[in-house]
């Protein structure tokens, strides 16, 4: 049998290791694989942690942070997990008792948050408008001298839109709350400065870089005082217990370093060049996320086809080789339509019927043409199909 | 591949039979709505002297479950009496198809009840009901628990949004809690009617929405 040839198209999910990254996280593997120590030990000991130290510096660099303000964990999820529940905990005797997050955000930090009603803490959602953009307004009113922390999504991981975390953070601080954002979708793709944008907290992950899985950072500004939620030894100055992942972690620094800008320009052109061909091929087409692709993850672009059902789509194109993901509650683990369209004010057929295509740097302007060739002709049967015509 | 369908729900997914839409039908049905991501439509061809099914044909939006399961459904009920096709099950649908996975059976329940509800609303519009049974209260609540409230993917009868049913010499009146001006308000009255007319003892269908109540006190 011919083997299928294979177009992989959800690197908002995750993404292929880089070759490079493999090689490098392979010395720590085959020769500096101890347990990373104090200075005081013996030589492997030492190596592994000149490998820690090393990524720390990259990633630290690349943030703006200083090495000190970056807690390595086990991914982004956990990163949330820490931020919200971690300075929720040491506040808890504190008059500041709300949390005010978005309709968009993902699940670890929506869940996070909503856990920690049981303590007595006070949720409060934000509006996003129907291009996923946080309605700035409604945070003005929404904060005020209870707000604990306000945690809004940098690059939204579904739709791709991409926040104005500065403002977003001048009105958490007028009111002297904490903000956290998590950037797994954004960092590396866009550009984040922690000290110019004014984070607090913030959240990223490797294997969304061509990094490997399993291993994220929180980055937690001097004198944002938070809890650790895993206890233990006193890895992590002292705020996350845990053998520290050392290939995970050198990995991390490695494909952040090696991370090429160059890259996404050309992911971005191949990314816009997929959405004129998609519109140029197919009808009643519409744009989930921001309309103005400045303000898009760059490799990201979410659509509806009216009148049919995503996972139908989904499927179809996996049986030509095509990976893709659709907000539809046929496809999600708790039978429900994407929160994060829904929250944008779309019905459920719009939610239904949405398909999320995230390109990465190994994708060709072949592959792309492929993927609508296949896709014209999956979207003209299932319409053929459905019950359901235009109006 | 490890696709959690059996070879042949993928094959029927593939290539569907009996696509489309039967013009002049005798009897149709749908069943589900695209807010809850699964509808299934079943038109039908009946015999009258034999009243078996000489054609069926379906559409469907929803998943590969959703379209596997009407398309084995339209093959077994060919040429089948209404008597024999009411009797299909799911769990024959399903096993015909080599089994489905748990969280897919609503698909193949969906399919199996437009089938039915097809044949019903056939029997009620061509005389064949047996005893014939006057309309009661209760047999419009089954029939709405089939309407799906687009707003919330629900149907009409497990939320608290119909507020009254009244039935008087064969004239319903449904009264929802939702203004006529509502985005939905339409696709929803059009579907309580569509499912209350074929009902052979009812002459009319009234949808009484909040404001249109409010207006007349």
């Amino acid at each position: 049998m011919k083997k299928l040839r294979e177009v992989y198209l959800d690197n908002n999910a995750t993404t292929r290791v880089d070759e490079r990254v493999i090689r490098y996280m392979n010395k720590f593997f085959r020769n500096d694989y101890a347990v990373a120590s104090s200075q005081f030990s013996h030589a492997p000991g030492i190596r592994a942690k000149e490998g820690i130290d090393l990524a720390r510096h990259i990633i630290s660099k690349r943030i703006n942070c200083d090495v000190e303000e970056l807690v390595f964990t086990s991914g982004a999820t956990e990163s949330n997990n820490l931020a919200i529940k971690g300075l929720a905990m040491s506040n808890q005797d504190s008059k500041r008792n709300k949390i005010i997050i978005s309709g968009v955000e993902h699940f670890s930090v929506l869940q996070s948050a909503q856990s920690l009603e049981k303590s007595g803490f006070k949720v409060e959602t934000v509006n996003v408008n129907n291009q996923g953009f946080v309605d700035i307004e409604s945070l003005k009113k929404l904060v005020d001298e209870k707000t604990l922390l306000v945690s809004i999504i940098a690059g939204n991981n579904e739709v791709g839109t991409v926040q104005d975390i500065k403002s977003i953070a001048e009105i958490s601080h007028k009111v002297g709350a904490i903000f956290h954002t998590d950037a797994a979708v954004l960092f590396m793709q866009g550009q984040i400065d922690v000290q110019e944008q004014e984070i607090d907290m913030m959240s990223i992950t490797a294997h969304k870089i061509y990094g490997p899985k399993g291993v994220g950072a929180l980055y937690v500004k001097r004198g944002t005082k938070i809890e650790k939620i895993i206890d233990g030894g006193y890895q992590e100055f002292n705020f996350r217990s845990g053998t520290e992942n050392v290939s995970g972690i050198a990995g991390f620094g490695k494909a952040v370093e090696i991370y090429s800008d160059e890259e996404t320009k050309k992911i971005r052109s191949l990314r816009d060049y997929l959405y004129e061909q998609i519109k140029n091929n197919i009808s009643e087409v519409e744009l989930n996320g921001a309309e103005d692709f400045n303000k898009r993850i760059p490799n990201n672009l979410n659509v509806s086809f009216k009148y049919i059902e995503g996972e139908s789509v989904v499927l179809h194109l996996d049986m030509r080789g095509i990976a893709v993901v659709t907000g539809s509650a046929c496809f999600s683990r708790a039978l429900q339509a994407s929160h994060i369209l829904l929250a944008m004010g779309f019905s459920h057929e719009r939610a239904h019927g949405s398909i999320r295509f995230s390109l990465s740097k190994y994708n060709t302007k072949d592959d792309i043409d492929y993927t609508v060739n296949q896709l014209k002709e999956v979207v003209e049967n299932l319409r053929n199909l459905s019950p359901i015509k235009e109006v | 591949m490890s696709l959690p369908y059996s070879k042949k729900v993928l094959e029927y997914f593939m290539h569907p039979k009996n696509v489309g839409e039967i013009e002049h039908a005798d009897a149709s049905a749908t069943e589900g709505s695209p807010a809850c991501g699964d509808m299934v439509k079943l038109y039908l061809k009946v015999n009258s002297d034999t009243h078996k099914i000489d054609d069926i044909k379906f559409q469907s939006y929803g998943c590969a479950s959703n379209i596997a399961t009407a398309s084995i459904i339209t093959e077994i009920a060919q040429n089948k009496t209404l008597e024999e096709a009411k009797k299909i099950t799911w769990q024959q649908a399903s096993d015909t198809l080599g089994g489905l996975p748990p969280v897919k059976v609503h698909c193949a329940v969906l399919a199996v009840d437009a089938l039915k509800i097809a044949i019903e609303n056939y029997e009620h519009t061509h005389g064949l009901i047996k005893e014939k049974k006057p309309t009661t209260i209760d047999v419009i609540k089954d029939r709405l628990k089939h309407v799906i409230n687009p707003i919330t993917g629900i149907d009409v009868m497990q939320v608290n949004f119909i507020k009254d049913i009244k039935l008087k010499d064969g004239n319903v009146g449904v009264f929802v809690i939702l203004d006529s001006n509502h985005q939905f308000a339409n696709n929803i009255a059009e579907e309580i009617k569509e499912r209350l007319e074929p009902l052979w003892d009812i002459k009319d269908v009234k949808i009484i929405f909040s404001d249109t109540i409010d207006s007349k006190k």
